[in-house]
């Protein structure tokens, strides 16, 4: 089989596989819609909704992209501080720590609180502060285990400090970089989706969710989180392919 | 006459937790233009420390270096480096990692002619082929090989070899010494070469000095008088036999195993 072909076809045989098998498990357990809608109960769902499924989908999307880039961004710049000074690691970490540890669920009505009413700007704060964590975590690390023969390479020639960041520090961190953007991205859905949830008068998927819920339609209810597993899937691979492109020489051939 | 590397006195100490430890402890290494001297001694005897010393990315608590004439006072672009570890650039082919430090040191080569000596530098190395592969995609010595070049690219006085071979199998090795004297035959530079391996060090060097414990000084210094090009048979020959034996004796009273009144046996 062509390669690209095989590719695409694994994963979405193996896709279908599991919905013919969600299908099955409803219809052999006899189960109502309140208890699990089954695939084919989605599909009215979305042909009803279609209009919001857009509107709402592009919401939670852009809101999360918003919120992740800021996390890079700030990830980053956090991650350098922590990498370069052994001070700012000692001093920043803790804090970080106690700051992630923290169920983001009961950041949200804090937050709606604080800035009542600017529910876009809500949202992307939660992304951005669910998923910045392993940014930094993961150039802080990349950065403070340069190997000392990397830097003394360029230093003995008279290399600059930024000299030595930008041909060395920095390309050498990228693989770690991206493996932490991966879990950042499933984390940033997370973050938009809790605030749209529990905020009243929200937008997005989110909101989508939990007015299928205020008026018992499950099925709607079960759409609705196939259509962020979709989003999710969407974006991780936007990642990925940007990994091939920056980092794509830290995979070994396979074998 | 002036040497090229002149080492006088040098003191220094690390500071530590329990106290300042000092390594280095009068230190006295004459190198003279074109030479090369190998640095052999115990374990954490402060070998590494030297290389830096010599590459200006240290400065001794006491004493000087002097290179060329001009009192080390940091980083100088006129020392080519290689370690144990080859450190060369995942992300880069292996030509554009030989051309690494002529992206920071200013040349007067053009991008054409930097490119062709990588090649030629590469070919001399046997590494003819290689230009474009990854260096996850080459063997160990392969990319010692290749840190060889881009430590000779920006033509260095000073060629500062801290270990080079030490990680590699012994017929890679051997072979590797020879290429070593190829290139110089080439590539003229002073070096200083710091090594475990006592055959290595007589088969390179000009000059062998081997350092005490620590805290190091200049416990002994043996030259290795050279007609003409070496071979490895030269390895195995009376006067080799003779050589590696001093500096065995040598290691062994920088030890502590043995005492200076001792005869070698």
């Amino acid at each position: 089989m062509n390669k690209h072909l095989r590719a695409i076809a694994v994963p979405l045989i193996a896709i279908a596989i599991l919905l013919a098998f969600w299908e099955w498990l409803v219809w052999f357990n006899g189960w109502p819609k309140f208890k699990m809608a089954a695939p084919s109960d989605l599909i009215p769902a979305y042909q009803r909704h279609w209009n919001l499924f857009i509107s709402m989908g592009w919401q939670t999307l852009w809101r999360t992209v918003l919120g992740l880039l800021l996390a890079v961004l700030f990830g980053t710049v956090l991650g350098m501080i922590m990498g370069f000074s052994r001070t700012m690691r000692d001093a920043l970490y803790p804090i970080l720590v106690g700051f992630n540890a923290i169920p983001k669920a009961t950041v949200v009505p804090i937050v709606a609180l604080m800035f009542v009413g600017q529910h876009d700007f809500n949202t992307v704060l939660l992304a951005f502060m669910i998923s910045f964590f392993p940014i930094a975590v993961s150039v802080s690390i990349g950065l403070s285990t340069l190997e000392p023969e990397y830097r003394d390479i360029l230093r003995s020639l008279g290399a600059s400090q930024a000299t030595i960041f930008w041909k060395i520090a920095l390309p050498k961190t990228l693989p770690e970089f991206f493996g932490a953007l991966k879990v950042a991205v499933t984390l940033a859905f997370i973050g938009t989706n809790l605030m749209e949830i529990v905020s009243p008068h929200g937008r997005g998927l989110g909101a989508l969710f939990d007015s299928g819920r205020t008026n018992s339609d499950f099925p709607l209810m079960f759409a609705v989180l196939l259509a962020l597993a979709f989003l999710g899937i969407v974006l991780y691979y936007i990642v990925v392919a940007l990994e091939k492109i920056f980092a794509g020489w830290a995979e070994r051939a396979p074998g | 006459m002036t040497n090229l590397i002149d080492i006088k006195g040098v003191r220094h100490a690390y500071q530590t937790d329990s106290g300042p430890l000092p390594v280095l402890d009068g230190l006295e290494i004459a190198v003279p233009e074109g030479g090369f001297v190998a640095v052999v001694g115990p374990s954490g005897c402060g070998k590494s420390t030297l290389t830096r010393l010599i590459a200006g990315l240290m400065k001794p608590d006491e004493g000087e270096v002097w290179l060329h004439g001009e009192r080390v006072k940091g980083p100088r672009s006129t020392v080519g480096m290689a370690f144990q570890n080859p450190v060369l650039l995942e992300w880069r082919t292996i030509l554009k990692n030989v051309l690494l430090p002529l992206e920071i040191v200013p040349s007067k080569l053009s991008k054409k002619q930097a490119e062709e000596r990588a090649r030629f530098l590469l070919s001399l190395v046997g590494l003819e082929g290689f230009e474009d592969k990854r260096p996850s995609e080459l063997s160990g010595g392969m990319r010692q090989r290749a840190s060889l070049c881009r430590a000779l690219i920006h033509q260095p006085d000073v060629l500062i070899l801290d270990e080079p071979f030490g990680a590699l199998d012994a017929f890679t090795r051997e072979d590797l010494w020879q290429t070593m004297h190829r290139v110089k035959e080439r590539e003229p530079f002073t070096g200083v070469l710091i090594t475990h391996d006592l055959r290595e060090s007589i088969f390179l060097a000009d000059q062998v000095v081997v350092l005490s414990g620590r805290p190091a000084r200049t416990q002994y210094v043996l030259d290795i008088p050279s007609s003409g090009p070496r071979t490895l048979d030269d390895l195995y020959t009376p006067a080799a036999a003779e050589q590696l034996n001093i500096l065995r004796h040598q290691i062994q009273i920088a030890q502590g195993r043995a005492s200076a009144g001792e005869t070698a046996t």
